[in-house]
């Protein structure tokens, strides 16, 4: 019996289309814009200034605080002008603009092909490195990972949980880096086990990738400590708490963050990038995007530079499909869609899924039956249609007692609803009440 | 870009499930046991069905459109299905004109004065069907003779009402069993009854289509028929003499149409595992009584719709196990 959460859950189509295509490099763009805000925390201060020259890898944005990262130039050139400009919230937010001009990388920058295994380093140094690498986490809540590494007063990480799941129909990213990256996933696993100063790490892998698993399995052998685990293909198996759960059987409790169950999780993706941080010294820059869609000709899996526009992905893979209405950040079960292909591509874009204009198009709503489906496949173990009917109503109180800040929006309830209810984005709007209401009490 | 792209909040993609395609699924599985019905009662029960499923579908039509002054929603099967539990639950003999009564029982006052589909509390089939057994117990209670059974006669008694009138007139069960049809009989059909109630074969495979297709769960059909079993076997054993097998209780009357497609209904059931078990054993345990005890010899339809009343109830204190304990 294969792994996997016990309390509801999708499994939508999986729609891998670009599963068996190597990583490859995209192009360099014109120009890149590189927002300062690219992570869960406070904005990044921007360190150059109009005319600056930079290098790839040199730092033009500075942390601000704790829960905040480090951000680096992606290419060489200069700086344009330090701007405004829409990211895939649509909003306008700060960054820096910056035309390409050759390709030069600043010389601490290891850019051997070579794969360093050994490291000697104490958990501190890790975790410096990390930190000053602008690391976050790359499975897209972009977490700034040196702050998930030193665990609240009190709280001990008993075991590390690198999550290669990618439960999101379409995306391929980790599942590529999977394959190419394997050792260096292993090493930067290694590093961060020993950043936490656990014993143990497991690798959570679906079913739906035997490959991976087979290949990571092989490998790890040669990593003590280190463990896949093969799991049944369920969404949302990469949500954080689905994952501890399906792992170590242990739920984290309401509010409570997944240390209180002594599990931290980091993607594949940000253990390569710790990897590449510690043994490269190489500040995160870029990382792999899956293009696809059912329109796009060649569905591909690129490195992509920080600040590329959108469009030099879509360009590259056989350009914009002529009936597409939806562009998405993301994966289609919790992506983002994006206003326009001039979005920049930021540390947590993991995919650009084009979709047509039928896709793209909401059905119509029809009234709820009460068929108890979204209570059934709600991961959460909440009551969906109930939360929704509470948020239009605004009977905030009762949608707090009924746990709506639980709910991690995941969308299996709106993806289900056989009325094509829009349940999730009523709850949104409930969440945000609710949580405006928490902390003005707080006050 | 000339285009402007679409922007709406996650998540992009939607099952391509619809309350349609539920709705069809429970016509699907009703279909078997009305083939047989018309097997065993001829064309009436298809006249019956059909003038049903046509004043069902009409009045929702004129009430929503000249009434309620909304976008008629006929296509939506939720009308078609209770147009056919209607026709499922008389009998097959029945006059046009009380059909019609049902219809708008069930339709006007049991769905659209609740608000239409998805608002109403109770199932409008049994609202229809309970409005006709109090208004017209005559014509609601003579049933036409089995055509399979070999019986003569234009109308006869159901088992449940063979059992009922000879334990109130004292006449123990020993003297009764000969009256009743050999289990076969009542597991195929060959029984009299409402329209649609008198196959529990075919009802319980209809059901495990249903189950199957998940349009229902296990929780409702298995609790209620369930209790019913399991209370009617306590008194049995007890008393064999003023209390039959429980197996006449569950393949006579209405139980498996109620428990299988009436106690399901999504709309007025509770929405959690828990909350669907005790319900289904409410409407096993007030079945049963009223069937033992009651004036009715059947009491299924008002074992459910007193649930029905429960469901807000039941939803608003079963809550799903949350994730990270409750």
């Amino acid at each position: 019996m294969l792994k996997t959460f016990k309390l509801g859950g999708v499994h939508p189509p999986e729609n891998k289309l670009s599963a068996d295509k190597p990583i490859e490099e995209l192009p360099l763009p014109k120009s890149v814009f590189i927002p300062v805000a690219q992570h869960i925390g406070a904005p990044a201060t921007p360190v150059v200034k109009r005319g600056d020259e930079v290098k790839v890898g040199q730092l033009i944005a500075k942390s601000s605080s704790f829960v905040s990262t480090n951000i680096h130039s992606s290419v060489s050139g200069k700086v344009k002008k330090v701007d405004f400009s829409a990211d895939s919230s649509g909003y306008p937010k700060q960054g820096v603009l910056i035309d390409v001009e050759g390709d030069e990388w600043i010389e601490e920058i290891d850019r051997s092909e070579d794969f360093v295994k050994e490291f000697n380093l104490e958990g501190q140094e890790i975790i410096n490195k990390i930190q000053e690498a602008g690391i976050v986490g790359l499975g897209g809540a972009t977490f700034p990972t040196h702050v998930k590494l030193v665990p609240p007063k009190g709280m001990k990480a008993e075991v590390l949980l690198i999550n290669g799941v990618e439960c999101e129909p379409y995306l391929t990213s980790d599942h590529r880096l999977m394959l190419e990256k394997t050792d260096e996933i292993l090493t930067g696993t290694k590093l961060l086990m020993k950043a936490l100063n656990v014993e143990k790490a497991v690798v959570g892998i679906e079913n739906n990738k035997p490959d991976a698993i087979q290949q990571l399995s092989e490998k790890c052998k040669e990593y003590e400590g280190i463990s896949v685990v093969a799991l049944k293909v369920k969404y949302p198996q990469g949500g954080e708490k689905q994952l501890i759960k399906a792992v170590t059987g242990k739920e984290v409790p309401s509010g409570a963050l997944p240390i209180a169950v002594g599990a931290v999780v980091s993607n594949v993706g940000t253990a390569f990038a710790v990897y590449e941080a510690v043994q490269k010294n190489k500040p995160l820059f870029e990382r792999v995007i899956t293009i696809t869609g059912k329109g796009v000709e060649k569905p591909s899996n690129f490195k992509v530079r920080v600040g590329t526009p959108t469009s030099a992905l879509v360009e590259t893979a056989g350009g914009l499909p002529e009936n597409t209405g939806k562009v998405i950040s993301g994966g289609p079960m919790m992506g983002r869609a994006v206003p326009s292909l001039d979005i920049p591509v930021t540390k947590g874009t993991s995919g650009i899924l084009l979709m047509e204009d039928e896709e793209a198009k909401r059905g119509d709503s029809n009234p709820c039956i009460r068929c108890s489906r979204c209570t059934g496949v709600c991961p959460m173990g909440l009551e969906p249609y109930f939360l929704r009917t509470v948020s239009e109503k605004q009977l905030f109180d009762r949608a707090e007692e009924n746990r709506i800040m639980d709910c991690i929006e995941c969308g299996s309830c709106s993806y289900t609803c056989p009325s094509n209810l829009p349940l999730l984005d009523y709850i949104r709007f409930g969440k945000g009440k609710v949580g405006q209401i928490i902390r003005s009490r707080k006050k | 870009m000339s285009k402007l792209l679409t922007v709406s909040p996650s998540p992009h993609v939607h099952t391509d499930d619809s309350t349609r395609k539920i709705m069809y699924r429970v016509v699907y599985a009703l279909i078997p046991a009305l083939i047989w019905s018309v097997f065993v009662f001829g064309l009436d029960a298809l006249r019956v069905t059909a003038i049903a499923i046509i004043a069902c579908l009409a009045l929702e039509y004129v009430i929503q459109k000249y009434m309620m002054k909304i976008k008629p929603s006929i296509y939506d099967g939720s009308a078609l299905v209770t147009g056919i539990l209607l026709a499922f639950n008389v009998p097959a003999n029945i006059p046009w004109w009380i059909i019609v009564i049902g219809a708008i029982a069930a339709v006007g006052i049991g769905k659209l004065s609740f608000g239409g589909l998805g608002s109403n509390i109770f199932n409008p089939a049994l609202v229809g069907r309970v409005f006709l057994l109090i208004s017209f117990p005559v014509q609601m209670t003579s049933w036409p003779v089995n055509q399979q059974s070999g019986v003569d006669g234009v109308t006869t008694a159901t088992p449940l009402g063979v059992i009922k009138e000879g334990l109130m007139n004292g006449t123990p069960v020993s003297q009764l069993l000969p009256e009743l049809p050999a289990t076969s009989d009542m597991l195929l059909g060959n029984i009299s009854g409402s329209l649609g109630e008198i196959s529990a074969l075919i009802l319980i495979l209809g059901g495990l289509y249903m189950l199957y297709k998940k349009v229902i769960t296990w929780e409702i059909p298995v609790s209620v028929i369930g209790s019913v079993a399991a209370i009617a076997a306590i008194f049995w054993l007890v008393d064999p003499q003023n209390y039959v097998n429980p197996v006449y209780h569950l393949l006579t009357g209405g139980l498996m149409l109620g428990a299988i497609y009436m106690a399901t209904d999504m709309v007025s059931s509770p929405m959690t595992s828990k909350g669907q078990i005790i319900y289904g054993v409410g409407i096993g345990a007030i079945t049963i009584s009223i069937r033992l005890f009651g004036a009715y010899p059947e009491g299924i339809s008002f074992a459910i719709l007193i649930m029905n009343a429960f469901t807000p109830l039941i939803n608003n204190y079963v809550k799903p196990k949350r994730f990270g304990g409750n």
